[in-house]
C-alpha cells in the first residue's frame, strides 16, 4: 500500500520531490483523485496529495486574469468567477457522473492536466488556451515557473501549452494563472428536431461557418442543439438569423431559455446522455466535424448496439459501446482510418485499460519525440508513471 | 553572437556542393550579391551574411538538409518572409539560412471543416484573401500581415490588433507539419481539435525556430464578423484613457480591438495620414466592437457611456466603413509616421497588467527626462501589450547606448510589475540578454532541456533566444543524493 506525501506549500512540495528522486519513488501526483479512473492504470510508490496547497492566490476581475494554487477545487473557482459574472470560457467538464463518482469534485489544475473543455471549444478554446502560466517542481527536484500573468507573452517557450494535457506527467504545478471571460448575459438555444446524423453535422458546420457567433453546436438523440450567448438583443438577432439560414434543412424548429439551455449544455458537457449505461465503455473521438457521422457509421455497422453523441459541431463524438474484454479498441481506432483525429478511451474497467492504449497511439518518431520530451522535465520518470501509454 | 567555427568556414564549398545535390539549379545562392537580401530582418540594425542559402521546394529538401546539417554539425537558420522584429531569423555567419519562400501555396480550403491547409510560406493576408470571396478569414493580424508568413507566425506565436477577442497565432491553428534535426517529419494535430499526447505543436508555437522547421500549417478559418465600428475616445489625462480600458472590461466587454495612442504618437499621425484625431488629447483609445449589427450599436452605446464617465472630451463614433478605416489609418501608420520625426527609432514590445499601465506609462516619462531621449507610446491597450518607441540618431553612438539602456530599462520595469520582456515580437536576439531579469537559471535550465529533445547539438537556429547556452550533456546530468536527503517535515499519511 502506498504512502502518502501531503506538502502545505511550494517550498515543502519542492523537498518532497527531491526525497522522492534520491530514493527512487515514484509519485501518484493528485488533486483531489477525481480523475484517477481515467487514464492508464498506475502502480507509485507514494500518493502525492496536492489538496493542501489551496487557495487563491489574485483575483483581478478586470484583469481577466485569476491566480490560484493547485489544489484549490474547482467548485470554489467557479463560484469566485461567478460572483463577478465572469467564467473559465472552455467551460472544463465536469466527469464525474460518467466516471462512477460525485458531481461537484476536481480541481481546476486536473482539468487543465487532462486539458478538458466543453462545448465551448469550439468557439473559446480548451484549458491550454487559457493557462497563461504556471510555477511547479520538475522531476529533478527544481523548482521552475513558465509563462506569466498577462494576456500577451512570447517570452521563452511556451510550456504552459506542454503542460496541459499532460496528465501530470512532465512537473508538479504548485500555482497557475488562468485567464477568465466575461460570464453572457443570456444563452438561448435554437433546436432542431429529427434531423439525420449527415444532415445535422451539415447543419452544426453551417451554423458554426454563419456570422451568427455559435458557441456550441451538438447533437444529442435527433435534437440538433445551437447554442447563442450574449446581451439580449444580440441573441435575439442571432437566433432569427440562424432560423434563416437553416429553413432549408426541413427540421421542425424550437427554442430553449437560458435556465433551460443551462441544464442542457451542462448535461451535453458532462456527458449525462451516456452517463447512465451502467458498465458500458466509454470512448471520446476527436475528428474532422464532417467526418463524425462516417465514423460513427463505421462503428455501428460492427457493433449495432453503439450509442453516441456529438458535440463540437460533429468533431467530438461521445460513443458507449458494450463492455468487453479490450473496449473495441481497434474497431473505434479502425473507423478513424485515416480519417484523421484520434480516440481516447474514457471509461473502462481497469483490467481493461491496462490491455488496451487508453491515448492514440502515435508514430515512431512522434513517440520518440514526445518520450524525450518527457524526459526533459522528468528524467527519472517519477511522475505518474505510464498514465499516458 | 557565438565565435564562428574556423572548421565550418573552411568547409564552406563543400557543403555549397552538398547543397546543391539536395536542391538542384538556383535554389542554393552562394554569391555575395545574391545573399545580400537575407543579410537582415526587420531588427535591421543587426546584419550578418549567412555561410550559404538555400532555398528548397519540397519537404524531401528539407529534411534532407537538416539530415545533412545533423550528420555533419553545420547550424541552420530558418527563415519566413524575414519581418522578425527581434532578430528571429538573423543569419549567422557559420550557418546555412534556410529560405521557405518556396513553399507559397494554398494546398486546401475546407469550409464545413472552417480550415485551410497552407505552405509556411503563405502570407498572413494571403490566407485572408484566398477565403474573403466566401466571406472568412483567418483571425490573427500582425501588422506585418501583408509580408509575413504563416509559418513565421507559427514561430513567433505573432499577434496583432484583434487577439484581444480573437487569440494569438496558438489559438487558431489546427495542425502543423514539421521537419526535426534528424530529417524525420511529424505531423501534429490536423483537422481536429486538441490532440492527445503532449502539446508539441502549442510548443512549437512561438519557439523562435528553435525546434523544427514547419513545412504544413493549418489555421482555423473564421466567419467575417457581419459589422466592424471603431469609436474614437480622446481623453485629457492618460491615465484617464487607461482607466477607461479597464472599466470596458470590468463591465464585460471584450472589443475586437482596444488601442491607446499618447499625444505624441496622436500629433505625429495625424500629421501622417489626417485621421481627424483630437490634438488636445493626452490619451487616444480607438476601441473597435464587431459582431451582429445590432450587437454593435448596442456594446458601441455602453462603450460611450462608459468613456463619459471616465472624462472622455470626445467621442466618436464611425459612421460608415470608409470612416472606420480612416480611424485605424492613424494607428496603423503611426510607426511609420514617428519615424518622419527622428532618424530612428527603438521599438519595444513589453506586456504589463492592464491595471499597472498609468503607473508604467508615467515611469516611462522619467526614465525618459533620466536617458535625455524621447519615448511615444502606441499599444494594444485591451491586452496590456506595449510598443513605446524610443526616439534616437543610430550615428550617434552616445545616443544609440543610451536607446539600448532605455529600452532595457522599460522592459525591467515591465517585468518589475508583473509583466514579461515580450508580448508579439519574439526574443529573438534583441531581447536576449534579458532573458534573465524574468527567468531564473533554473527556468532557462529547463527551457534549454526541451530544446535538447529536440536539437542536442543546438544547430537550429543557434545565438537567439537563450543568453547564455548550455551543452546538452551538461544539462541532462542528474546528480543523485541516495539516501542522503532525509524526509523532510511533511505529513504523511
Amino acid at each position: 500500500m502506498a504512502g502518502t506525501i501531503k506538502p502545505r506549500d511550494a517550498k515543502e512540495l519542492r523537498q518532497a520531490v527531491e526525497w522522492a528522486l534520491n530514493e527512487s519513488q515514484t509519485l501518484d501526483v493528485r488533486g483531489q483523485g477525481s480523475k484517477l479512473a481515467l487514464g492508464k492504470p498506475m502502480m507509485c510508490d507514494q500518493v502525492l496529495d496536492l489538496s493542501s496547497i489551496s487557495g487563491i492566490v489574485d483575483y483581478a476581475p478586470e484583469e481577466l486574469v485569476v491566480t490560484l494554487r493547485a489544489g484549490t477545487p474547482m467548485r470554489e473557482v467557479e463560484a469566485l468567477l461567478a460572483q463577478r459574472n465572469q467564467m473559465l470560457a472552455f467551460e472544463p467538464p465536469d466527469l464525474g457522473p460518467l466516471l462512477d463518482q460525485e458531481a461537484g469534485q476536481g480541481t481546476l489544475v486536473g482539468a487543465v492536466m487532462g486539458n478538458l473543455a466543453g462545448p465551448r471549444r469550439v468557439s473559446a478554446g480548451a484549458a491550454r488556451d487559457h493557462l497563461l502560466g504556471f510555477s511547479g517542481v520538475n522531476g529533478r527536484g527544481e523548482a521552475f515557473k513558465s509563462g506569466g500573468k498577462v494576456m500577451k507573452n512570447v517570452t521563452g517557450y511556451d510550456l504552459s501549452k506542454l503542460l496541459a494535457g499532460s496528465w501530470g506527467t512532465l512537473a508538479v504545478l504548485d500555482e497557475v494563472s488562468v485567464k477568465v471571460l466575461p460570464a453572457p448575459d443570456q444563452t438561448r438555444t435554437l433546436l432542431l428536431l429529427g434531423l439525420p446524423d449527415e444532415a445535422a453535422v451539415k447543419a452544426m458546420c453551417a451554423a458554426m461557418g454563419s456570422p451568427h457567433d455559435v458557441s456550441g453546436a451538438a447533437h444529442v438523440d435527433g435534437r440538433t442543439a445551437l447554442r447563442l450567448e450574449g446581451v439580449a438583443p444580440s441573441v435575439e438577432a442571432r437566433l432569427k438569423g440562424l432560423r434563416h439560414l437553416l429553413a432549408d434543412a426541413g427540421a421542425t424548429m424550437e427554442e430553449l431559455g437560458t435556465l433551460e439551455s443551462r441544464t442542457f449544455w451542462r448535461d451535453v458537457r458532462d456527458v449525462a446522455p451516456l452517463a447512465g449505461t451502467q458498465d458500458a465503455i466509454i470512448w471520446k473521438i476527436s475528428c474532422p466535424p464532417t467526418k463524425g457521422p462516417g465514423i460513427v457509421a463505421g462503428i455501428k455497422a460492427q457493433r449495432p448496439s453503439a450509442k453516441a453523441f456529438y458535440d463540437w459541431s460533429g468533431g467530438l463524438i461521445w460513443l458507449a459501446l458494450p463492455a468487453s474484454a479490450d473496449a473495441d479498441h481497434s474497431i473505434v481506432r479502425g473507423a478513424l482510418g485515416s480519417m484523421g483525429g484520434h480516440a481516447t478511451l474514457i471509461r473502462a474497467a481497469a483490467n481493461v485499460r491496462a490491455g488496451v492504449s487508453v491515448f492514440h497511439p502515435q508514430p515512431t518518431a512522434l513517440a520518440a519525440l514526445a518520450s524525450r520530451v518527457k524526459e526533459s522535465f522528468d528524467p527519472k520518470g517519477l511522475f505518474n508513471p505510464g498514465r499516458m501509454g | 553572437m557565438p565565435p564562428l567555427d574556423p572548421a565550418i568556414l573552411a568547409r564552406r564549398s563543400e557543403i555549397v556542393a552538398a547543397l546543391r545535390a539536395i536542391v538542384p539549379g538556383e535554389g542554393v545562392i552562394d554569391d555575395l550579391d545574391g545573399m545580400r537580401p537575407y543579410e537582415c530582418d526587420a531588427l535591421s540594425a543587426y546584419r550578418q551574411m549567412p555561410l550559404v542559402v538555400v532555398l528548397p521546394e519540397t519537404v524531401a529538401q528539407v529534411s534532407a538538409i537538416l539530415r545533412y546539417c545533423q550528420d555533419n554539425k553545420v547550424k541552420v537558420v530558418p527563415r519566413g518572409a524575414g519581418t522578425s522584429l527581434s532578430g528571429g531569423s538573423m543569419p549567422v555567419g557559420d550557418a546555412i539560412l534556410l529560405g521557405l519562400g518556396k513553399f507559397n501555396r494554398v494546398l486546401e480550403i475546407d469550409y464545413p471543416n472552417r480550415s485551410a491547409r497552407v505552405q509556411p510560406g503563405v502570407t498572413n493576408l494571403g490566407i485572408s484573401k484566398a477565403v474573403e470571396h466566401e466571406g472568412f478569414y483567418y483571425a490573427p493580424d500582425p501588422s506585418s500581415q501583408i509580408a509575413c508568413s504563416i509559418g513565421g507566425n507559427v514561430a513567433e506565436n505573432s499577434g496583432g490588433v484583434h487577439c484581444l477577442k480573437y487569440g494569438l497565432t496558438t489559438n487558431n491553428l489546427l495542425g502543423i507539419e514539421m521537419v526535426l534535426m534528424t530529417g524525420e517529419v511529424v505531423r501534429l494535430g490536423g483537422k481536429h481539435l486538441d490532440s492527445e499526447g503532449y502539446d508539441l505543436m502549442g510548443l512549437m508555437t512561438g519557439s523562435e525556430g528553435l525546434l523544427g522547421v514547419v513545412t504544413e500549417v493549418t489555421v482555423r478559418l473564421l466567419r467575417k464578423p457581419s459589422t466592424a465600428r471603431a469609436v474614437l475616445l480622446g481623453f485629457p489625462t492618460e491615465s484617464g484613457a487607461a482607466d477607461c480600458v479597464a472599466a470596458v472590461i470590468a463591465s464585460g466587454i471584450i472589443p475586437g480591438g482596444m488601442e491607446m495612442m499618447d499625444k505624441d504618437a496622436v500629433k505625429c499621425a495625424e500629421a501622417y495620414v489626417g485621421a481627424g484625431y483630437p490634438m488636445d488629447a493626452e490619451g487616444l483609445l480607438i476601441v473597435e466592437l464587431d459582431g451582429p449589427s445590432i450587437e454593435v450599436d448596442y456594446l458601441v452605446d455602453r462603450v460611450a457611456e462608459i468613456a463619459r464617465e471616465r472624462g472622455a472630451t470626445t467621442v466618436r463614433v464611425s459612421r460608415d466603413e470608409q470612416e472606420r478605416v480612416l480611424f485605424w489609418a492613424g494607428r496603423k501608420a503611426a510607426f511609420p509616421a514617428v519615424g518622419q520625426i527622428t532618424p530612428d527609432y527603438m521599438c519595444l514590445d513589453g506586456s504589463v497588467p492592464r491595471g499597472r499601465l498609468v503607473e508604467v506609462l508615467a515611469e516611462m516619462r522619467q526614465m525618459s527626462k533620466k536617458h535625455g531621449l524621447r519615448v511615444v507610446n502606441v499599444f494594444h491597450a485591451g491586452d496590456g501589450n506595449l510598443h513605446p518607441l524610443i526616439l534616437f540618431d543610430a550615428n550617434d553612438p552616445d545616443e544609440l547606448r543610451r536607446a539600448e539602456e532605455f529600452g532595457a530599462d522599460i522592459l525591467r520595469l515591465c517585468v518589475r510589475v508583473g509583466g514579461v520582456l515580450t508580448g508579439e515580437h519574439g526574443v529573438g536576439i534583441e531581447k536576449r540578454d534579458l532573458m534573465g531579469e524574468q527567468f531564473t537559471e533554473i527556468d532557462l535550465d529547463q527551457q534549454m532541456r526541451v530544446k535538447c529533445a529536440f536539437d542536442p547539438d543546438h544547430l537550429l537556429n543557434p545565438g537567439k533566444v537563450f543568453p547564455k547556452l548550455r551543452r546538452c550533456a551538461e544539462l541532462g546530468r542528474l546528480v543523485v543524493h541516495q539516501n542522503k536527503i532525509p524526509f523532510p517535515d511533511i505529513p504523511r499519511f
